[in-house]
């Protein structure tokens, strides 16, 4: 079978999705050099800005545009919490705003549980290169 | 023993240092000074289960090689001083439990080679004839108490230091033939104010600055007077730093003035980004390089400033500011 490779994959949407999770990455290194900023908490901030732009609905733009691009990264993570809570909030009205937000995320939650067990049991802390 | 000026004690019969033995990790194997240390490890477990194990082992190793090589039996060691960084000095008690040597424990964050040294000779003066000093610190040890846990795999900021794997230990005697200690100026505890836990150089260097400056004061010496004037781990941001408050306050040691911390590691070739910090960076420079320098002559008269910064991680994630502490021994052959 003769397969057209380039028409395989949407070109356009792979570079929108690499520069938008790239420009996200880019804030996150900027912040940890310029700033004093922990680690910890510029991943509370990018999770919570995620949350905050998703509830008002910009992130969905965003994602719309990049696609993966915009749900990998850490404030997708908050984004699909504010999602999750608007959804549970129009099924099930306030106690949905309570569950909703895990619920979506707990395919992610389950998973980073499950993975950094896996990985305990195989791998072992050592030294930094650098 | 006598006091001068502020601050610094003189001692009319100075204590020698009699021996002194170092062993290193891994990073510092690589480093410049690789050559002038008793041991070198390729493993940062030196085959134990946890990085806090493998610290006591290398204290307790290198105390067993400055005993040996100094020829002084244990039981001939009246007292000792040791420390280190981990909570309650815990390195230090489980590494040297074994020995059956009367123990002080000193905390002086990364002064404490330096600290235990000064008491040391305090105690040579006062009624013991052998006294051992020793300290250590370990590079995941350190950064699990202090910043953050190694498996979270975060960027060290370009101003934090290396933390010394290793450990240094010396005897000093009542009767020997040098290098002697001449003179201790303990420091006072200085605070300007300095939050970030990454940039330790810039909170104790005014502490260096105040102990430099009082031992100027009170021996009446000014910076030519040593061949060598060499502080504990700023590394190469609280190097600079020294050398701009030195100045100001009218004292210039750019020429005979380095830093434990910048001599370690090669900056460039290592990455360890502003130098080597940890108790056992003043420890193993003095004892593997520095001691045999003053052994041959090379040197004959030094100023060995430890700095230390008195944080803790509950502290720093509080917010609050991070004390700098420095001790001054001036050594001579």
């Amino acid at each position: 079978m003769d397969v057209n490779w380039a028409n395989v994959f949407d070109w356009m949407m792979l570079l929108k999705c690499f520069v938008t999770g790239g420009v996200i990455c880019i804030i996150g290194q900027i912040l940890i050099d310029k700033t004093k900023l922990t680690p910890a908490k510029i991943l509370v901030i990018f999770v919570t800005a995620g949350a905050v732009l998703g509830g008002l609905g910009i992130y969905q733009y965003l994602v719309d545009f990049a696609g993966a691009g915009a749900t990998v990264p850490l404030t997708g993570f908050g984004y699909n919490l504010a999602k999750g809570a608007i959804e549970g909030v129009q099924q099930s009205g306030l106690v949905g705003s309570f569950t909703g937000g895990v619920k979506a995320a707990a395919g992610g939650i389950a998973a980073a549980v499950f993975f950094g067990y896996l990985a305990s049991l195989i791998s072992k802390p050592k030294m930094k290169k650098q | 023993m006598e006091k001068l000026g502020k601050q610094t004690i003189k001692f009319n019969t100075p204590p020698t240092i009699l021996d002194c033995a170092s062993i290193v990790g891994p990073k510092e194997s690589q480093g410049p000074l690789a050559k002038y240390f008793d041991q070198t490890l390729d493993d940062e477990f030196w085959g134990e289960k946890t990085w806090e194990k493998a610290e006591s082992k290398i204290i307790k190793e290198t105390v067993n090689t400055v005993i040996s090589k100094s020829g002084v039996a244990a039981n001939e060691i009246d007292c000792m001083f040791a420390g280190d960084l981990l909570n309650q000095c815990i390195s230090s008690c489980f590494g040297l439990r074994e020995l059956s040597i009367p123990f002080f424990g000193v905390f002086g964050a990364c002064s404490t080679f330096v600290e235990s040294m000064c008491l040391g000779a305090m105690a040579i003066e006062a009624f013991a004839n052998n006294v051992l000093c020793a300290t250590s610190s370990h590079f995941c040890s350190a950064e699990k108490q202090f910043r953050f846990p190694l498996e979270l795999g975060n960027q060290r900021p370009p101003t934090s230091q290396w933390t010394v794997t290793g450990s240094g230990a010396a005897i000093l005697t009542k009767d020997g033939q040098g290098p002697y200690i001449t003179h201790i100026t303990p420091g006072k505890i200085v605070d300007m104010g300095i939050k970030d836990a990454n940039n330790m150089g810039a909170a104790m260097a005014p502490a260096f600055a105040d102990t430099l400056i009082a031992h100027f004061l009170d021996t009446g010496r000014n910076p030519s007077y040593y061949d060598a004037i060499i502080s504990g781990d700023l590394g190469h941001i609280g190097k600079e730093i020294s050398i701009d408050i030195a100045k100001s306050q009218g004292y210039n040691i750019k020429s005979n003035y380095n830093d434990c911390g910048v001599l370690i590691f090669d900056k460039n070739a290592q990455d360890t980004h502003s130098g080597g910090s940890g108790c056992a960076c003043c420890g193993t420079v003095f004892s593997g390089y520095l001691f045999k320098q003053l052994k041959e002559r090379k040197m004959k008269k030094i100023l060995l400033i430890a700095t230390g910064a008195l944080t803790n991680s509950t502290t720093s994630q509080q917010g609050e500011t991070i004390p700098g502490i420095a001790h001054a021994i001036s050594i001579e052959v």
